[in-house]
């Protein structure tokens, strides 16, 4: 019993960090209907600018967090603004081409020598690690800390989309922005505040990461970019509260896994309930179907 | 461009049977490192065409293609290391084996997908291919011959150039044959609207089901041929990116085009293999930098691929008879 | 009777779409449906032609029930639709358009696609020539090789008609043909649609907003408010039944959507 309460909080851990990542893939699929496939590399970056802001630079946590939030942001805001806004017109094809041309160049192009560097790197623990233990179940601070930074990320994000002129904006352009554009919304601002949004989340998300499994690579974000888009789609994509739901149940399926079954199926698992999820219903957990008009 | 694409037509089939000859006669004035890109341009080509089928013609979101390759891949290379030794017939008989073993996997997977749309086919063919490729590294503890993470060795090297070069070929004409054809036809108003061809008499399902089968086959085909090209599979080579590297391909090439598809799967792998020749040891890192760049400013600049709907006169169909 | 539809009703959400709906069509005949916008015309062409399910009610055909079959099996049975935004398989030829019509009585197998057997060039040809005869009904034929989102408005109606037409159908549904026509046009297409139904002898039910074209050619009307049907009869009794000028003529009539 300890050992399966045990591994809950161990999913929960993991499954927080997808969330955040989670919830970048829904707002702007939400918003453009794109899959987003660099978000992924959003999250690699925003872990290496937590490992230099606190190796090279000694900052404080709270500021490691925002340094985190503001490069992700400008980094998902120029992509969108270099390859995604050309291509709006274009076939919805030609995007996802991109953004998956743009997940190998960010990968790749951090590799270099020049810039991060190709090899793996250990995360400078910023804090040290006390552990608490209750009834044979053992608590890290480590997993307080992403539980409630999560937590206040997930409202702040509810916040903003639901109580904000901007949010009220981004939901009218996400229902029809052509028309939301001709009610004096301006769109290429909402859509370039929307990836900003998503990719401070990736930041956070990146440095909990660096944080909880000490080690950053540049091709790190690939599968938790694939993971967290997946709990995207299985919580139903576009809904927020989806995403999350999403994102701990592939938590919790990876971690059940490993401890129950064999670490190496554990990505099968994960994708298998998906693939259960869309047949059972199509458009995720808690998406709503949107009926075409005949 | 017209102009190159106009003596492309003339000289293209020309140049390439001369050449083919060539290759036959002298194997060994041309480096067998190139011999051996071409093979792979022509196995990369027949996997494209059967993704441009499932995706391009018949509008059928795939990211899982790869799997299909890769169970092609397998169970050809099975059945010849069982039984093959080195006989042609085998060969051949493992290659259909191969092709099978894709298009019954693809039937199975499709029956519970194939009623899923756009976005939502391509995250669950997605999720298939990550499934697949987990149960490819874990495959020794079922069939140990297959090797699973440590990889499959000892398979006969089979793959020749005149082998690779027919099965293109042959894959090519089917495609198009069925392209213009009443059934092709059916396919293509899928993907145009899915509502008018199912109110127009086309049993959608059924129609889905036979354009996804067909474009597996052909995955598992040239599977079979990849498997007998480097005599070693891992199952890195089925992973996801390996499905995006055809999806590129047949984007690139222009959705629904078969000349397009051909003619980026030999660019696409002459160009990785060439920037890995041409780049000084030093910078072959930059390979990968460069190449998202110009799919990237490929896209910005062509949006709908480099061929958009221009055909090679011996792949497309007459509408005037 | 070819067509019965009765007791059929079909919820959006909390919205009662159809509630109820029963009317009949006879062979060879035409019925003009009328009704005001949202009243729920166009939802019974979906639920008849199967892109709908209803929640109850039922739909026959020669006694044979429709509910429950995909659309392609109701078509093979003979129904046949066009749609009020025209869906055309837009970047295909005209030509392609009509030939994937006729796929649902293609008379060779896939195999013999796939090897170009002589059987195939012969049928091939045929349906050529099939199409190439309907797209003349529509005066088509010289811009078979175009695609066919460039053509124009009315041209692209004549089109869904004559891709409506290859697949051989009996029932034969039109959803405001005759939308965006200016009057000479719409004189003509009552000419065209009388014209069809002699000529494939087919029975037509049609949904129109134009009041000159359904007084002129239906023998019979069924009017529709709110998801039922308020009135049926003839034309001349339509025209005076005061349900009907109030929930539709008394909002102005010959108003289009």
């Amino acid at each position: 019993m300890e050992y399966f309460v045990q591994q809950v909080i161990n999913g929960l851990q993991i499954g927080f960090v997808y969330a955040l990542v989670a919830l970048g893939y829904t707002l702007v699929y939400g918003i453009v209907r794109l899959i987003n496939f660099a978000h992924g590399d959003v999250f690699m970056v925003g872990a290496f600018i937590g490992l230099y802001a606190i190796e090279r630079h000694h900052l404080p946590i709270s500021a490691v967090f925002l340094a985190a939030v503001g490069g992700c942001a400008l980094l998902a805001m120029a992509m969108e603004r270099v390859a995604y806004r050309p291509l709006r017109e274009a076939p919805r094809i030609a995007s996802l081409i991109t953004a998956i041309g743009m997940s190998l160049f960010l990968e790749y192009f951090t590799a270099l020598h020049q810039v991060f560097g190709p090899d793996y790197y250990s995360f400078p623990r910023p804090f040290a690690v006390t552990t608490w233990e209750v009834r044979g179940i053992t608590l890290t601070n480590i997993q307080a800390i992403i539980f409630v930074v999560t937590l206040l990320c997930l409202g702040l994000l509810q916040f903003v989309v639901y109580r904000t002129r901007t949010g009220r904006a981004m939901r009218a352009v996400s229902y029809d922005y052509v028309t939301a554009g001709l009610m004096g919304v301006n769109v290429n601002l909402v859509i370039s505040l929307t990836f900003a949004l998503g990719g401070a989340l990736a930041g956070v998300g990146g440095v909990l990461y660096g944080i909880a499994y000490p080690q950053v690579n540049t091709f790190m974000g690939v599968m938790p970019g694939l993971k967290a888009f997946t709990a995207a789609v299985l919580g139903g994509i576009g809904s927020i509260p989806g995403a999350v739901l999403g994102a701990l149940i592939m938590g919790q399926s990876e971690t059940l896994t490993a401890a129950y079954l064999s670490s190496t199926y554990r990505d099968g698992i994960a994708f298998l309930i998906l693939i259960a999820v869309l047949v059972w219903k199509p458009t995720g957990i808690l998406g709503t179907a949107r009926t075409e008009k005949v | 461009m017209r102009t190159a694409i106009n003596l492309f037509k003339a000289f293209g089939p020309l140049c390439l049977a001369a050449g083919l000859g060539y290759l036959a006669e002298s194997g060994e004035m041309i480096n067998p490192y190139w011999i051996q890109i071409f093979q792979l341009a022509c196995i990369i080509a027949i996997s494209s065409l059967g993704l441009n089928l499932i995706y391009g013609f018949t509008g059928l979101f795939s990211l899982g293609h790869a799997a299909f390759y890769g169970v092609g891949a397998y169970t050809a290379a099975l059945v010849m290391k069982s039984y093959g030794g080195e006989s042609q017939y085998v060969f051949l008989a493992a290659l259909l084996a191969g092709c099978a073993g894709a298009a019954i996997v693809a039937y199975l997977i499709g029956v519970p997908t194939l009623r899923l749309t756009s976005d939502y086919l391509g995250i669950a063919t997605l999720g298939f291919g990550i499934i697949m490729k987990v149960l490819f590294d874990n495959i020794d503890s079922f069939i140990p011959q297959l090797g699973g993470a440590r990889g499959m060795t000892g398979i006969a090297k089979m793959t020749t150039v005149p082998w690779a070069v027919v099965f293109l070929g042959i894959s090519l004409i089917l495609v198009r044959n069925l392209i213009h054809s009443s059934y092709g036809r059916a396919l293509v108003s899928i993907r145009e609207d899915e509502i008018a061809a199912g109110t127009m008499g086309i049993d959608i399902f059924r129609c889905k089901m036979a354009g996804f089968v067909a474009g597996c086959a052909l995955a598992g085909l040239s599977g079979g041929l990849y498997a007998h090209l480097y005599a070693f599979l891992h199952p890195s080579n089925f992973d996801f990116f390996k499905s995006v590297d055809v999806l590129m391909i047949v984007v690139l090439g222009g959705i629904g085009n078969m000349s397009g598809t051909l003619v980026a799967s030999f660019g696409w792998i002459f160009l990785l293999e060439g920037l890995r020749v041409v780049l000084p040891p030093e910078y072959i890192e930059f390979r990968w930098v460069l190449i998202p760049v110009l799919l990237i400013v490929t896209m910005l600049v062509r949006p709908e691929g480099l061929f958009g709907f221009r055909e090679f006169p011996f792949l497309s169909g007459r509408d005037d008879e | 009777m070819i067509l019965e539809v009765a007791g059929l009703s079909k919820n959006f959400g909390g919205i009662k779409a159809l509630a109820g709906v029963d009317f009949h069509l006879d062979e060879g005949e035409l019925i003009g449906m009328i009704g005001p916008n949202g009243s729920g015309k166009t939802t019974v062409f979906n639920v008849i032609t199967g892109i709908y399910r209803p929640a109850g009610g039922s739909v026959t055909m020669d006694g044979t029930p429709l509910v429950g079959l995909s659309p392609h099996a109701i078509n093979r049975l003979g129904i046949v639709r066009t749609f009020q935004n025209i869906r055309l398989f837009r970047n295909l030829s005209v030509m392609d358009n009509v030939r994937i019509a006729c796929h649902s009585h293609v008379r060779y197998g896939p195999l013999s696609a796939l090897c170009r057997s002589g059987g195939f060039y012969q049928a091939e040809g045929e349906i050529w020539e099939k199409a190439m005869h309907l797209l003349s009904i529509v005066s088509l034929q010289d811009r078979r090789k175009e695609l066919a989102k460039n053509l124009p408005y009315g041209d692209q109606r004549k089109l869904e008609i004559a891709r409506a037409l290859a697949t051989e159908p009996r029932i034969l549904l039109l959803d405001e043909p005759a939308a965006g026509m200016n009057p000479f046009e719409v004189g003509r297409l009552m000419e065209f649609i009388r014209e069809i139904r002699e000529r494939f002898r087919l029975s037509i039910l049609l949904i129109e907003h134009q009041m000159r074209l359904v007084m002129g050619i239906c023998e019979r009307i069924v009017v529709m408010d709110f998801g039922q049907v308020i009135a049926r009869g003839a034309p001349e009794e339509i025209r005076n039944n005061p349900r009907v000028i109030e929930a539709y003529l008394g909002e102005g009539s010959g108003g289009e959507g």
